[in-house]
């Protein structure tokens, strides 16, 4: 019990602490402002997530959302067709790297590290240098001020639930993540665990394209080493999110809480904790390792 | 009716290999609409190979399978389960992450669209409440979180819910093996209800009072063949027993080291399994070979490793007083380490006496392995080869080498001859034997019957209890069957 409130309660734990040491932070511009980058971190750490659900791992994620990101600030902007065409295949090349390592029982480890190089390398042969710009439909959308509430916060929530209904409620949904639990179970109940490995992946690119897209439309000019950050944070977010590395279990809702958490822990606390940005990102491992921790201990326990 | 339409399912000349092992050889199988057939032999005898046949989840190498008197050239999963055959498999095959509505969606492609949940857990529900009545099961319920019994129940309940695919053969592996008196009873009951309302099933059960009450037919497997197939009622236990086992005598090693040991010899060591209720424990002496017998998974390797870790640590109700090694029996994953040579692989529980400073003196280890590449026979050119070069039979040589070249005074031996040749058994038996005479004690855990006939004492294993005790003299087969297939009291 305890332990599917801990998203919450990190998350909660975080905002009590920025409110006790900046009460003004806690305002519409001071979320709009500290949830900044949370929307794509949200994003990615979905995409990490599916694949997490079959019992797989993606270290490309961060690099891929980087070249999604190139990709979104040159050509989707200048030539939208070539664009859409050039994301959607890179959802496809997901989708066969998904089949590839059923098919060869290829460990995911492996082959996402080895394609993290490859995003990389295209995304700098997309832009040598920094520069580009996102279209200003992206712009408009992520600059979007709804009133009361700050726009990451509902972006939070729809994401969310989108999510879980897709793969929590659904009947689909049940085999993708049946597929994490017992594969064995469902190949003996007739269910394809090549499809389910193909949909997960190719869950896992669409979100990485929209992580990519966010990211853009909130920084407006892309860089080549912009999202090399995401991929151990889209891991963390999931773990902190309640999800386990193994067994199918995972939860988008958590997913979305962790991710949020981290984009909060990462910069603004400790900003407001005065502590040097030089210290900030040992800082912010510091506090993933405290939170980790806890989880454990307290799953131990009610086991 | 056609007689031919009134079978559901039959098998004729199935044969399956497993590399060089023949896990069934040439087996003619039938179910006829509206009996119930109980299915019985040893571990090894080949009843779930021939289950996973039915099932669709294994294709035979040979032979043919039709169902309803059509022959059926692609037979798989979903082929099975669109004519209505479905199977409970031994382990369980619950995914733990889900719920049990979930859990029962998995097997219904039918179940989806809107409001899914809702006809699944009714469905689900409304089985359990038919077959278990008090279940005390939620279909909201995480299968994880639920106990092992439960899971058993669930999974029952599950293969006979029906949505869109006919339901006419079940086939139910070892159903009440995680049930109580009380559900099991329920669980046979209902497949006598099942069968009288037109149905099929299959029960596989080593309870054989079970098999006996409730089925119609009983067919014996034996060695991957069917050795008999009878009514119910032509049989009695006495009858199964000896048809399962093979009733002649086999032969014994027995004379050439009948003296019997002096019971004065030191205890080397005293173990009472953890779910022991009664005084029994197992007491090895200096220079005794102990068998632990008994169906496979009833507790011996879990008592061989707590004796292992007591060596180390002191934990209650288990006395070890020497040094002890284990030679293990999955070598793949427990015993080899992939990388190294066949010296190395040797050496690594002896590391102490191999050093020389700080480091492991490679002469010494070389030493090490020459001996025991003379002494046991390990067929290589180099010991300095990686272990894969070797046959699995001498990468067991080896293993024992590791074991019997280490200071080791008790070596605990965890079913290592599995898929070993004849020609290794032997050689590996008279080492032990060599051996046991210079005072090692050995606890050997082992599920083929004639291995026994090396051992002083037999302790038979049901439940994670020791059930019987024999003595060498006492030993036979039958025996060894009775007790442990001994229905609980």
């Amino acid at each position: 019990m305890l332990r599917s409130l801990l998203p919450a309660l990190s998350l909660a734990l975080v905002v009590i602490a920025i409110a006790w040491l900046n009460p003004r932070a806690i305002s519409y511009f001071g979320f709009t402002l500290m949830l900044n980058l949370a929307i794509p971190i949200a994003l990615a750490t979905i995409a990490q997530m599916f694949v997490i659900a079959g019992n797989e791992l993606d270290l490309s994620i961060g690099t891929f959302v980087g070249f999604v990101g190139c990709v979104t600030a040159t050509w989707l902007k200048d030539a939208p067709l070539l664009g859409v065409i050039i994301l959607v295949g890179a959802i496809g090349v997901y989708a066969l790297l998904g089949a590839l390592i059923h098919l060869r029982n290829l460990p995911s480890i492996v082959v996402t590290l080895g394609m993290s190089f490859v995003w990389q390398g295209l995304a700098i042969l997309v832009l040598p240098k920094p520069g580009g710009k996102a279209p200003d439909w992206l712009l408009s959308l992520m600059a979007f001020k709804p009133p009361y509430i700050p726009f990451p916060i509902i972006a939070a929530l729809v994401i969310a639930a989108v999510v879980h209904f897709g793969l929590m409620r659904t009947s689909y949904g049940v085999i993708l993540r049946g597929s994490g639990g017992n594969p064995a179970a469902l190949r003996r109940a007739g269910w394809s665990l090549l499809r389910t490995k193909i949909t997960l992946f190719a869950l896992t690119g669409l979100f990485g394209v929209l992580s990519g897209m966010a990211l853009i439309g909130i920084t407006t000019s892309a860089d080549a080493n912009i999202g090399n950050g995401y991929t151990l944070l889209a891991i963390a977010g999931v773990i902190l999110g309640g999800g386990e590395f193994v067994g199918g279990r995972v939860s988008p809702i958590g997913a979305v809480l962790g991710a949020l958490t981290l984009a909060l822990a990462a910069s603004p606390l400790l900003t407001f904790m005065h502590i040097p940005p030089d210290w900030q990102v040992a800082a912010n491992g510091a506090i993933l390792i405290i939170v980790l921790a806890a989880r454990v201990l307290i799953s131990r326990r009610e086991r | 009716m056609l007689e031919a339409n009134t079978n559901i399912i039959r098998l004729n000349g199935a044969e399956k290999h497993f590399g060089a092992v023949r896990a069934l050889n040439g087996v003619d199988f039938h179910v006829v609409s509206g009996e119930c057939v109980g299915l019985v032999g040893h571990n090894g005898a080949g009843k779930s190979t021939l289950m996973h046949m039915v099932a669709g989840t294994l294709r035979p190498d040979g032979g043919e399978i039709a169902v309803r008197g059509n022959a059926e050239t692609e037979y798989s999963v979903a082929r099975a389960l669109k004519l209505g055959i479905r199977c409970v498999f031994q382990e369980l095959s619950l995914c733990p992450n889900l719920s049990i509505a979930e859990n029962t969606r998995i097997n219904h492609p039918a179940l989806t669209g809107f409001g899914w949940r809702r006809k699944a857990a009714a469905l689900i529900a409304a089985k359990l409440d038919e077959i278990f009545p008090d279940h005390g099961i939620s279909a909201d319920d995480v299968a994880g979180d639920l106990s092992i019994g439960r899971r058993q129940m669930v999974e029952v309940a599950r293969a006979f819910t029906v949505t869109r695919d006919p339901l006419d053969l079940v086939i139910l592996d070892e159903p009440t093996s995680s049930l109580d008196a009380h559900t099991a009873g329920q669980l046979l009951a209902f497949v006598r209800r099942f069968v009288a309302s037109g149905g099929s099933c299959i029960l596989i059960s080593h309870v054989l009072g079970e098999v006996l009450q409730n089925a119609d037919r009983i067919v014996v497997m034996r060695d991957g063949k069917v050795v008999a197939a009878d009514a119910a009622t032509a049989f009695d236990r006495d009858r199964l027993v000896a048809t399962m086992g093979g009733a002649e005598a086999r032969e014994k090693i027995a004379t050439e080291f009948a003296a019997a040991r002096p019971a004065g010899s030191p205890v080397r060591v005293r173990a009472r399994p953890a779910r022991q209720e009664d005084g029994k424990e197992l007491v090895a002496r200096a220079g005794e070979i102990i068998g632990l017998a008994g169906l496979a998974g009833h507790g011996q390797t879990d008592l061989l490793l707590a004796i292992f870790a007591a060596a180390t640590r002191r934990k209650p109700g288990i006395e070890v007083t020497a040094p002890v090694a284990l030679v293990a029996g999955d070598r793949q994953s427990d015993g080899i380490f992939p990388q190294w040579s066949i010296s190395e692989n040797i050496g690594i529980r002896s590391l102490s006496q191999l050093r020389k400073g700080l480091l492991i003196s490679p002469q010494r280890e070389a030493a090490l392995a020459e001996f025991w590449k003379q002494k046991i026979g390990i067929r290589t050119p180099d010991m300095a080869n990686n272990i894969f070069s070797l046959s699995g039979g001498n990468q067991q040589k080896a293993l024992f080498a590791r074991a019997l070249g280490s200071d080791a005074e008790i070596v605990l031996m965890d079913d290592p001859m599995r898929g070993v040749d004849i020609g290794t058994k032997l050689e590996v038996y008279e080492l032990v034997r060599e051996e046991a005479a210079k005072g090692r004690t050995f606890l050997w855990y082992t599920t083929e019957t004639e291995e026994l006939d090396n051992c002083d004492h037999i302790h038979v294993f049901k439940n994670g209890r020791i059930v019987a005790h024999l003595g060498r003299d006492e030993l036979t087969e039958e025996k060894i069957i009775q007790s442990s297939f001994g229905d609980a009291a």
